[in-house]
């Protein structure tokens, strides 16, 4: 207890964001989609797809990075005596904000942790959905300033902090019972992609290693792309800032290593042009994040050390991504869906309701 | 005589949030910050620091931690 944690010190979390940025790199090299070495939403995406709640049949793939980021934060919880079961801070709430993060990220095609990456990788539409980012986690700091927040959890059974991690090594279990077979759509009970972004990935084993390393380097330093700008704004502090961008940065250096650099708007992977839509739909995600109290990639790491209102989060993040493809409310490199535009309105009158009237006077 | 500030079983940001009002509101002093989780351990820590109080104890508290910070 009290043991210096020096991953979340200045120098910690500089360190951890910087090697977040190689390692999303590599995994892109060793055959993730294009400027999405990481995306919390788009595999989350994927991973809805491979168990087929949404069938859009090019992004179906169980991806192995977002069970290492939960187990990875398990183990890192328990090795360091951190791991925490609790529950009970406005559950629905969690989830109802899961879902709109989720429309609003793939109407901008990626979060927060994918925004920088495209960025990193020459993609200037990235431009437009940071500023939405910035402008949606804005908008959530007036209401934290105003008394917002979501209650109390309470200390729970070790089993519901369980939960989260066991649903993880489920997942994985599935992966290796039902592999990949090469040219098919479906293997046993999961499906993957044969062609699109989905049919893009590193090995198995590499992604999963990956992640997990990344799930313990988060854990320990706090690690979260939405705090970043949150606490710059409420506070002026830039610790995770720190790490935000040093993600950005060598991310962007890897990428110029491995000629994977090409800046512009047009011709971008996984990519549309529309700067509007681009703004307002990473406007929708930024509010939600913040009102949620984290990233997506934060809400993955603390459900692994026991959070079970953030598993809540993340299990409407994917059952957002089902929404969004099975509704039409996902943009492709064509533009945004049929109904994208209606579901950013939607969501974000839901965020400014739940901004308004959950306020109580804690202190 | 030291306020109490109890921030248990709230998630980040409202720790500190809390923590940045009472200093504000009393400019100087002592304040008892009651956290359950390491990370609003160090961010409490961090913010206290970063407005120039001193963190004098932290102890542990139940399940948490019973942070006392202090300004003269």
């Amino acid at each position: 207890m009290g043991m210096k944690n020096v991953l979340a010190s200045r120098w910690g979390i500089i360190g951890v964001g910087a090697a977040i940025g190689i390692l999303a790199a590599v995994l892109q090299k060793l055959g993730n989609p294009g400027n999405m070495g990481i995306c919390v939403a788009c595999f989350e995406r994927d991973i809805a797809g491979a168990v087929g709640i949404h069938r859009a049949d090019v992004v179906q793939y169980l991806r192995p990075e977002i069970l290492g980021f939960v187990l990875g934060a398990f183990l890192s919880a328990l090795l360091f005596r951190e791991f925490r079961p609790r529950a009970g801070s406005a559950p629905i709430t969690r989830f109802v904000l899961g879902v709109f993060a989720m429309i609003g990220a793939l109407v901008f095609l990626g979060c927060p942790w994918r925004a920088v990456l495209r960025l990193a990788g020459g993609d200037l539409n990235a431009v437009l959905g940071i500023a939405g980012l910035a402008f949606g986690v804005w908008i959530g700091t007036l209401f934290l300033k105003n008394g917002y927040n979501l209650g109390r959890s309470q200390n729970t059974y070790t089993s519901v902090g369980l939960l989260m991690p066991l649903i993880a090594f489920g997942s994985l279990v599935l992966v290796f019972i039902f592999p990949q077979v090469q040219g098919e759509p479906a293997s046993g009970i999961l499906f993957y992609s044969t062609k699109g972004p989905g049919s893009m990935h590193a090995p198995v084993l590499v992604s999963l290693g990956i992640g997990l390393v990344v799930g313990i380097l988060a854990q320990q330093s706090r690690f979260c792309t939405m705090g970043a700008i949150r606490d710059l704004v409420l506070f002026g502090q830039t610790h995770l800032l720190g790490g935000l961008i040093a993600l950005t940065l060598f991310a962007f250096l890897t990428n110029l290593v491995f000629r994977q650099f090409s800046a512009g708007f047009t011709g971008q992977p996984v990519a549309h042009t529309l700067h509007f839509w681009n703004f307002a739909g990473m406007t929708l995600a930024g509010l939600a994040f913040a009102l949620a109290g984290g990233c997506p990639g934060r809400q993955l790491f603390l459900s692994g050390e026991g959070d079970g209102d953030s598993a809540v989060f993340v299990i409407g993040m994917v059952a957002g991504a089902a929404f969004s493809h099975n509704f039409g409310l996902a943009s492709s490199p064509a533009g945004i869906g049929p109904h994208g535009a209606a579901a950013v309105a939607v969501g974000l009158a839901v965020c400014l309701f739940i901004g308004f009237t959950m306020r109580t006077k804690l202190a | 005589m030291s306020s109490v500030i109890d921030a248990r079983g709230l998630s980040c940001p409202q720790p500190v949030i809390l923590t940045v009002g009472k200093i504000r509101e009393l400019e100087r002093g002592r304040i008892e910050i009651l956290v359950d989780t390491d990370t609003s351990r160090e961010n409490v820590t961090r913010a206290a620091r970063s407005k120039g109080w001193e963190v004098r104890d932290i102890e542990p508290d139940g399940t948490g931690y019973k942070i006392t910070i202090e300004k003269g």
